[in-house]
């Protein structure tokens, strides 16, 4: 009986899981498998992707994918979102669990080499490391810092990277290690020391978590460089394109001006080739690059607007996190992102 | 009226059985033996202001400020515990990631799921038919649940989540590894070699093994070994995992109460000419299995509540569900009400199974028979 019990649930499973093909160019298997399976941070990061009450993933990362498959098949739903962890993220992707993360992978030289044959065709957002301090202390910058007492996470590159910055500076400080970001947070809020470091995203959002926020402070250096990248396997031209051009279309329409609200009539009265070209009016952009459709950017402004339009509805000021755009703004505004020319 | 069968031969009056004492001498017997001396009148004291310290701010928190409804500036205004942040994640916790508009399913899953476990633990439905039902129900559950069939739309089971897959991986994996786990135990004390041999490299690895390199293993690192083409879905490997480590746990109790039979019923039932198996089903194992509810369920707590490892390969159990639920950026900021919460539906469930053990130990005591 129990046997029979067995054979049914797993012929059960095997049927379910028939669909997992391990074969073939990535960018074939997406297509033939008709979802883009994307690797989100689990549980949750806040802004980037997080389930909401409906179990709906939602955040910036999440609609980066749902471009990317707006891109590979006109359609933002076909995306099957796979939570991984800050350790099985890698081992998920080597093994075809995933096809792309979407999850704040900082973009590394062993990580786009050979050693992992991973590639990281394009940055979506700048991060790095940052101080806090509270505002009564009058410190305007991190080399005023000497002699502080620091709370930090124990056992990560925040930890070294503090260390690497005191030293180059010939400062001195007192480390408060705590392993729990929300007890860490207490510490500092509690006034057990007198900076709070971490990833500029992730400071942003403890600091909304304190009793009063105006009252402190995020410094202007940054101890460490994070490009946080979309990470797909090594070995697939076509989807690196894909993934990389995506990126890019979202950098280009903020640059040329086009929103969410303005991209239909914008396509149909533009004289400027430019945008006719990236909005698929005319040339063959699409076509180059593997598209579903010509007008695909269109189609993905039209859906989730540009990329300033992604980061103030996920991360932006009007959000709990309140990012200012900093180094993720366009380069014509003084920030990092700039996009090779769609032509 | 009870004649007094202590001390037969000596003719004593009969006496009356004496009365139940009254709550007022039980509590007044009792606060005596809390002060009966210095050292126990300074442990009293000492408990009751722990309590003091501990009692009132919790209740504080929890009730007086607590936030029942509306959203988190509320609830940061109440200064108090936000069980509305609770309530508006309370059936994510139990459905995770599962399509909104399909929760039926889950939900009718569940609900035939607990109907199953209780029908099981009562001891007038064990028998033949019980195994049929089951033999229907689990693979009925994972069809509901899975779909691509009957018109049901297919859901991938890492959609599976919350409580369901917790309730999921729990139920099926300790009823298949409990079979697994008496099979083990038997052959570890086989006289046959091989299978001794077999048995023990089975149990030895499985167990020198964390639960949470298994599951990595089995999720992770498994489909790079296996051939093209050839794939398991990956809550049946997860599921894989957890049965062996839970085969291999409880086989070791198990093989403690086969260890703790007397020589003489083996001999007693060999002198019936009862086969192996007639000996194993009908003699040792009801007492083997018996004396050793004690540390099965022992066993079974723990490795209920390992199922929260299954985070690592990015299956959403409750207590991940939760841990997601955190990062809403509308509700940012109430670890401490979803951990609280969390404890408190693993404590009620932990305490269920415990409290049956409990009732079934003395139900299937030969004295009680």
């Amino acid at each position: 009986m129990k046997w029979s019990m067995l054979a049914a649930a797993a012929a059960a499973f095997v049927s379910l899981g028939a669909s997992e093909a391990l074969a073939g160019r990535d960018l074939d298997q997406i297509k033939q498998r008709n979802t883009l399976r994307c690797g989100v941070q689990g549980p949750s990061n806040p802004g980037f992707g997080v389930p909401d009450s409906q179990g709906r993933w939602s955040g910036f990362n999440v609609e980066v994918c749902r471009a990317i498959a707006i891109t590979i098949f006109g359609d933002p739903n076909r995306v099957e979102f796979v939570p991984v962890t800050t350790q099985s993220r890698f081992p998920a992707l080597s093994a075809g669990e995933v096809d792309v993360l979407s999850n704040n992978t900082t973009w590394t030289l062993t990580r786009d080499s050979n050693v992992n044959r991973f590639n990281q065709p394009a940055i979506t957002f700048y991060d790095g490391q940052a101080i806090m301090v509270p505002r009564r202390l009058n410190v305007t910058s991190a080399r005023q810092l000497n002699g502080a007492t620091v709370c930090v996470q124990p056992g990560t590159t925040t930890e070294l990277n503090l260390a690497d910055f005191f030293r180059a500076n010939n400062l001195r400080f007192t480390p408060v290690v705590i392993a729990d970001l929300d007890e860490l947070r207490r510490a500092y809020d509690s006034g057990r020391c007198d900076v709070f470091t971490n990833d500029f995203a992730a400071l942003a959002a403890q600091r909304t978590l304190l009793t009063r926020p105006a009252d402190h402070v995020i410094l202007p250096e940054r101890l460490s460089k994070e490009p946080l990248a979309v990470t797909i396997r090594q070995g697939d031209e076509e989807l690196t394109n894909i993934v990389a051009w995506t990126t890019f279309a979202l950098i280009d329409a903020e640059e040329l001006g086009i929103t969410q609200a303005n991209v239909e009539q914008i396509a149909t009265t533009s004289t400027n080739p430019v945008v006719r070209r990236l909005l698929g009016v005319e040339g063959n952009m699409g076509e180059s690059l593997g598209a579903a459709r010509p007008d695909y950017v269109r189609q993905i402004i039209r859906t989730f607007g540009n990329y300033g339009e992604m980061f103030e509805r996920h991360l932006g000021t009007s959000t709990p996190l309140g990012l200012e755009r900093g180094m993720n703004n366009i380069w014509t505004r003084g920030g990092l992102l700039y996009a090779p020319p769609a032509r | 009226m009870a004649e007094s069968t202590s001390a037969p031969g000596r003719d004593l009056p009969g006496r009356d059985a004496p009365a139940l004492p009254t709550f007022a001498v039980r509590a007044l017997a009792f606060a005596r033996a809390c002060f009966d001396g210095p050292v126990n009148g300074a442990i009293t004291l000492g408990c009751l202001a722990l309590l003091w310290w501990l009692v009132p701010p919790f209740w504080d928190w929890a009730v007086t400020r607590a936030t029942w409804n509306g959203n988190a500036n509320a609830c940061r205004e109440a200064g108090g515990a936000c069980w509305a942040f609770i309530r508006e994640k309370f059936w994510f916790s139990i459905f995770g990631l599962y399509p909104y508009e399909q929760r039926w399913r889950p939900a009718t899953m569940m609900t035939i799921l607990v109907i199953m476990v209780v029908a099981s633990t009562q001891r007038r439905f064990w028998g033949r038919g019980l195994l049929v039902a089951w033999a229907v129900a689990a693979p009925a559950m994972l069809v509901l649940m899975g779909g691509g069939v009957f018109g049901l739309d297919p859901v991938q089971t890492r959609l599976w989540g919350g409580l369901t897959i917790t309730g999921v991986i729990a139920v099926y994996g300790l009823a298949l590894g409990y079979p697994l786990a008496i099979l083990l135990a038997l052959g570890r004390r086989s006289d046959l070699t091989l299978v001794r041999w077999f048995c023990t490299a089975v149990i030895e690895c499985v167990r020198g093994v964390p639960l949470i390199s298994l599951l990595f293993m089995a999720a992770i690192m498994l489909p790079l070994f296996l051939p093209e083409g050839v794939t398991l879905d990956r809550l049946a490997r997860v599921l894989v995992a957890y049965t062996l480590f839970t085969a291999a746990y409880m086989a070791e109790v198990i093989r403690g109460g086969l260890q703790a039979m007397p020589r003489g019923q083996y001999e007693a039932a060999d002198a019936l000419g009862l086969s192996y198996w007639k000996k194993m089903r009908l003699v040792i194992l009801p007492q083997a299995l018996t004396i050793t509810i004690p540390s099965q369920v022992n066993t079974f707590i723990g490795l209920f509540k390992d199922t929260t490892l299954v985070v690592v390969i990015g299956v959403f159990d409750f207590f991940t569900t939760l841990r997601a639920a955190l990062g809403d950026p509308n509700w940012l900021g109430f670890a401490t009400e979803a951990y609280v919460f969390a404890a408190g539906v693993y404590f009620l469930l932990c305490f269920a199974m415990s409290q049956y053990s409990q009732r079934l130990e003395r139900s299937l005591r030969p004295g009680a028979r």
